[in-house]
Formats: structure tokens, C-alpha cells, sequence
């Protein structure tokens, strides 16, 4: 849904991030070899503007090293990252401030997230301040009643000078995306914006973001819960092991998977109606150390269809015989 | 008829507040478990699911006042308190708290920490407890070996099973699951109810699973009750809670849910459930209702049946009220 040939917003490619693990005294001394987990081992997608793409994945898959790496909190090893075209994997200091009024992110835990020392007002303001934005003072106010009111808080003379303990946890989170929106940023990232919410309030805030991401920004929304990013999103990347093994439109990666690790976790999602013919095809054991990926398909050992093939072959996402040209596999059998 | 399992009846829970106020947190629960039977408690937080089934563990602290009754198999257990309860604790009813898999003492071995309860109750010891910890770590699919492991050294899902294990370390009847698979990824999940599901059919051990989230009681379990600010709303099978709520909240909880496979609109309950620290005045539910008429402001709907083995508690199942308005 990239307009129209244009540059996409956000181009991600190769991109590979790695943490060193601590060798301790000891093994510093006795020349332990070091040790680093790929958190994010050769990730490529792209996200246009008005669009919402879900990287989904079980905990330890990279989706959220992903995020973090794409807005420079923590640094790629290699890669690039580019944004409205300008390549920003080695941009630093002002270019980096700069760019960071364009791209937010919105926390998983509204709880935690916001200051309990500040009025929503202050909360909503500091962006303004930290960027040296917004104007007079009176010009900062009119920002922080549009940012409110944007996200869903109305009117917001109601809301302005609350502390967060006076605020639902839905308030909470739409305060936090209020904080976001002030700087009228053009990509927002959501770390799993509705995980710590209760299920009759969280489609309020994931209406709230499809009407942004209709409102033309871009949202890169990281969730474990496969149901709500095939109601919300318009893609999916579905992440395994710090890859992501599928890619393609919402409905049709769980309409149509193709990477037998996909058909597993759609396999399992448990469903409303108790009816439902459910054959869940439960996966042994939990995903493995990415200290040590498993060699060829790093899915393999796990994989109900694996050949031997399959220990020798790093599959590259295509597009798998019989599916649409948008919709690409990280599998040799796909 | 025979005598349930386990019956709760007219379970209230109040909590002292600083102020010298009261929290009604449980407000005239009953439920009755039968034995091999899956019942799933939903609700969302603060709803008093997990204060239920603490109640009838006899695990609420000092501030928490309880009235009503638990009777496991005729016998009122509640009834002289903790000397009534503690006989029947882990031995007959045990419980995997939220949060179990990350509450083991860190510096004992898994298998010292299931032996514990067995020795404490005097159902097994010495080397015939080690034997039986083993057995009970293989049943939850862990090797009896690792028993020699420190908690550190286990995934989050072989904690869970771990946790599972030490619950049924003294051969529990029943088992309340508090939220048991809410910190797990999907498959780890997947694993653990199917673990869940197995050990109800094969020792007839009769489960309580307590979770926020109706698929998976939709998935697990026969029976559901639905609670709202500290009292069942609708009770039935899961099968009569999906296709014929007769509750709004229900209906409305479900239609908040996104399903994999259907492309219906999610919608949003607007509001907040009630605080419970004060008297309510006529359904909880009414402000949030997209059903609310007349009589809801003012009359609290009592929980009464609307067709066999399912009831709700609301006004719109009376034609009498219906009529009238």
C-alpha cells in the first residue's frame, strides 16, 4: 500500500543487531570465546504512510529489538534504515534529534509510562519542550488540547490537569499517545499498545490508531497477539528467531499462511465459539537460545515438515508458488 | 441428584479499607464444581475472580471478612475457618497462583520445592516423596532427573509445569488455575492447557481456571461463569455463553474479543467497571449497558435461571419487567 511508487516511509533492509553477552571475570581471563546474541538477523520490510504493519512473534523473535533499532535506541550492526528516503543506520546527534520529532513510540504499560508526578498537561508538554517546539506558551497550550483531543480525550479541559492515578488505564494510554502526537509525528511505533489493558477497553485505543494510520501516519505496531493484528493491520511480518520467515496483506497471511511456523500460530490461537473445529498443532519446546541459531533453516528443528534439506538451506523470503505477488515465505517447502 | 464436588454458596468478601471503609469484593457468589469437571471463572481485573477462589483456599489476608459457604462433598469448610480449611488445603483443593512460575525460592531445587508440600502434609516422604515428585514432573512433561535443577534453570514454561507439579504434589481433587497461561507466549500457552485438559481427564481432577480471557475458557472448558463488579453475571456452558449470552456484558465481552477468523468489528465497552466501596444501586453493569432501560437504574437483577444448567442476571430475561416498561 505504498503510495503510488513513492518513497515509503520507512525502508528497513538487512538489518542485523547484536548484543555481546557478558563473559564474566573468569571467563574473560581463561579467554573465553565471545558470546553475542543476533536479536535481529537480516530484517527487511518497508511501511508507507497510512499504513499499519504488525510485526508479530513470541517473546525473544527480535519484534522488539526491530523497533528499537529502527528508532536508533539501540545501534544496528549492520543494515540500513531510511526514512522518507534519507538514510539514517549512522545518523547521529542533531540529524538524530531532528528526526526523532518524526518518528514515537508508544509504550506497552501506561502504568509505567507516564510520570505520577506530572499533570497530563505537563506530560503532554514535554516533547514541546524537549524539542523546543510549539511556540508561546499559549501556542504550546493550543498543541496539547489538539494532541488530546486527537486521541480520543474529550473535551480536554477534562483531562489537562489530572494526575495519572485519576486516569483508567484506556485514559492512561491515550494520554501517552497524546504525548506522541504533539510533535505531529509521521511514524508511530507501538510496542504492544493494548497488552496491559483490559479486553473491554482495548479496541477503544486500536480504533484510535487505525483512525491515525487513516489520518495518514505509519504505524509499526509490535504484538504477540496474532488476532489483533489481523483486525487491525494491513500487514503482517511474522518474526521467528530475529527473521522474519512471512510477510504479506493482514487477512491473507492468516487466511493463507505459508511458513509451517506461521500455520502453527494461527493453529493455536484459542477461538470465541467453543464450536470451532480446532486441530491445534502444538509446536515441543519453546523457541531456542539465539546464542546458538540453529544452522540452515532456523526453524527446523522444530518443524513438523522439515527435510534434511532443510539443515543445510538459509531460506530467503519469496514469494511461494500459488500466492499472491505481496505475500513472500522464508521456507524452501512454502 | 448427587452432591457436588465442591459447592460455593453466597460467598461475600469484604476488605477493610484505611479509611474504615469497606470493599465488598465478592458479593453473593455460588458455584458448583463437579468432580473431572472444567469450570472457567472470567472477568476482567478487579472483578473479585481471583478473591473468589482465594476465598475458598482460606488464603485471604487478615483485612478480608468472609461469609457464605464452601462445601466440599457436603462438609462446610469455611465454616471454623482456618482449622476447618487447612485439612483440606493442597490435599483435597490446590491452587497455582498468577505469577507461580516466577515465586519459587530461588536457591532450592525444584525437587526439594514439590517434596515440601508433601512432607508438610504428611502424604509421603523420605525417598517414596523424591519418587513421587519425579513421577509428578514427568506427568507435567519434564524429565524426573531435572528435579535436581534450581528454578533458574527452567524456561517460563517448564516453571509453569513446574508449578503445576507442586500443586499437585498431595493428589488434589481440584485445581484453581489463577490466570495460568497470561504471561506465556502462544504456543507455551497452547502447551499448558493442553497439559491442563489431560490431567482433568485422566486423574478426574476437577478444574477452576480463573483468566480474563474468553477464548480460552471458550477452548478449555465446559461450563463458564462470567463475573462483574464482584458477583457472577451469567453462568452456562461455554457453548450457551457464545451463541445465547443472556447477560450484555457477556455478549458485549466477547464481541471486545478479536477472533482470529471473523472479521466482525471489535467493539469497545465504554467506561469503567464500578468501585466497590460503596453501596451499588440497581444493575453495575447499567452505565456501561448498550441494552439499559427502565427498571436497571433503580432494581438490581438477581442471577436466576433463563433455561437449564445457565442464568443470568439481568432484567431483560424477565417479560414481566419488560413489559412494564
Amino acid at each position: 500500500m505504498t503510495t503510488n511508487g513513492a518513497t515509503p516511509l520507512l525502508e528497513v533492509e538487512d538489518l542485523v543487531t547484536r548484543f555481546s553477552v557478558p563473559r564474566g571475570l573468569v571467563g574473560t581471563l581463561s579467554g573465553r570465546p565471545k558470546l553475542a546474541v543476533k536479536a535481529v538477523d537480516g530484517v527487511t520490510f518497508s511501511l508507507g504512510q497510512g499504513e499499519m504493519l504488525a510485526l508479530v512473534g513470541e517473546s525473544g523473535s527480535g519484534k522488539t529489538t526491530t523497533a528499537q533499532t529502527i528508532l536508533r535506541l539501540v545501534d544496528a550492526e549492520s543494515g540500513t534504515i531510511r526514512f522518507q528516503g534519507e538514510d539514517i543506520s549512522k545518523a547521529s546527534g542533531k540529524t538524530m534529534r531532528a528526526l526523532r520529532r518524526h518518528a514515537q513510540l508508544i509504550f506497552q504499560d501506561p502504568y509505567e509510562s507516564l510520570d505520577p508526578r506530572f499533570r497530563v498537561r505537563a506530560t503532554v508538554e514535554e516533547p514541546l519542550l524537549v524539542h523546543g517546539e510549539g511556540g508561546s506558551s499559549s501556542e504550546r497550550e493550543q498543541h496539547i488540547r489538539d494532541a488530546l483531543a486527537r486521541a480520543g480525550l474529550n473535551p480536554p479541559e477534562l483531562f489537562l490537569d489530572r494526575y495519572p492515578h485519576e486516569l483508567s488505564g484506556g485514559q492512561r494510554q491515550r494520554v501517552a499517545i497524546a504525548a506522541s502526537l504533539v510533535l505531529d509525528p509521521e511514524l508511530l511505533v507501538a510496542d504492544e499498545p493494548v497488552s496491559m489493558l483490559d479486553v473491554s477497553i482495548r479496541a477503544g485505543i486500536l480504533t484510535l490508531l487505525d483512525e491515525l494510520r487513516r489520518s495518514g501516519l505509519g504505524i509499526l505496531m509490535i504484538t504477540h497477539d496474532l488476532s489483533t493484528a489481523a483486525h487491525y493491520a494491513d500487514r503482517i511480518a511474522v518474526m521467528y528467531l530475529g527473521r522474519i520467515v512471512e510477510e504479506g496483506p493482514a487477512r491473507e497471511v492468516v487466511q493463507n499462511p505459508k511458513h509451517p511456523y506461521t500455520k502453527a500460530l494461527i493453529s493455536v490461537v484459542p477461538q470465541r465459539d467453543p464450536r470451532a473445529a480446532v486441530k491445534p498443532q502444538i509446536l515441543t519446546g519453546e523457541t531456542p537460545n539465539p546464542i546458538a541459531i540453529p544452522a540452515g533453516c532456523r526453524f527446523n528443528p522444530r518443524c513438523p515438515i522439515a527435510i534434511p534439506e532443510c539443515r543445510a538451506t538459509d531460506p530467503e523470503l519469496r514469494v511461494p508458488a500459488g500466492a499472491r505477488a505481496d505475500h513472500r515465505a522464508a521456507c524452501i517447502r512454502a | 441428584m448427587t452432591v457436588p464436588l465442591l459447592q460455593v454458596e453466597d460467598l461475600n468478601v469484604w476488605f477493610d479499607l484505611e479509611d474504615g471503609r469497606e470493599l465488598h469484593a465478592v458479593q453473593g457468589v455460588s458455584l458448583g464444581l463437579d468432580e473431572g469437571e472444567r469450570v472457567g471463572l472470567v472477568g476482567e481485573s478487579g472483578c473479585g475472580k481471583t478473591t473468589t477462589i482465594l476465598a475458598v483456599m482460606g488464603l485471604l489476608p487478615p483485612s478480608a471478612s468472609v461469609g457464605g459457604r464452601v462445601v466440599l462433598e457436603g462438609e462446610d469448610i469455611l465454616f471454623q475457618g482456618e482449622d476447618s480449611v487447612s485439612p483440606h488445603r493442597w490435599v483435597d483443593i490446590a491452587m497455582v497462583f498468577q505469577g507461580a512460575m516466577n515465586a519459587f525460592n530461588p536457591v532450592k531445587t525444584i525437587g526439594d520445592q514439590i517434596v515440601e508440600p508433601m512432607e508438610l502434609h504428611g502424604t509421603a516422604s523420605g525417598r517414596l516423596a523424591r519418587r513421587q515428585a519425579g513421577e509428578l514432573l514427568e506427568r507435567v512433561g519434564i524429565p524426573a532427573a531435572r528435579a535436581r535443577s534450581y528454578p533458574h534453570q527452567f524456561s517460563g514454561g517448564m516453571r509453569q509445569r513446574a508449578a503445576i507439579a507442586m500443586a499437585l504434589a498431595c493428589k488434589p481433587r481440584i485445581l484453581l488455575a489463577d490466570e495460568p497461561t497470561t504471561a506465556l507466549d502462544v504456543m507455551v500457552q497452547a502447551q499448558i492447557l493442553q497439559l491442563l485438559v489431560g490431567l482433568a481427564d485422566d486423574f478426574g481432577l476437577a478444574l477452576v481456571l480463573v483468566t480474563h480471557d474468553l477464548p480460552v475458557v471458550a477452548q478449555v472448558c465446559e461450563r463458564g461463569a462470567v463475573m462483574y463488579a464482584g458477583e457472577i453475571v451469567e453462568a452456562g456452558s461455554t457453548d450457551t455463553l457464545y451463541h445465547d449470552p443472556r447477560h450484555p456484558y457477556t455478549r458485549l465481552l466477547f464481541s471486545a474479543t478479536p477472533d482470529l477468523h471473523e472479521e466482525s468489528d471489535v467493539v469497545f465497552i465504554p467506561g469503567t467497571p464500578p468501585r466497590l466501596d460503596h453501596e451499588l444501586v440497581g444493575c453495575p453493569f447499567a452505565p456501561r449497558c448498550d441494552r439499559v432501560f427502565a427498571p436497571c437504574a433503580s432494581l438490581k437483577p438477581r442471577l436466576v435461571p433463563t433455561a437449564p444448567d445457565h442464568s443470568a442476571a439481568c432484567h431483560l430475561n424477565d417479560p414481566a419487567m419488560r413489559a412494564a416498561s
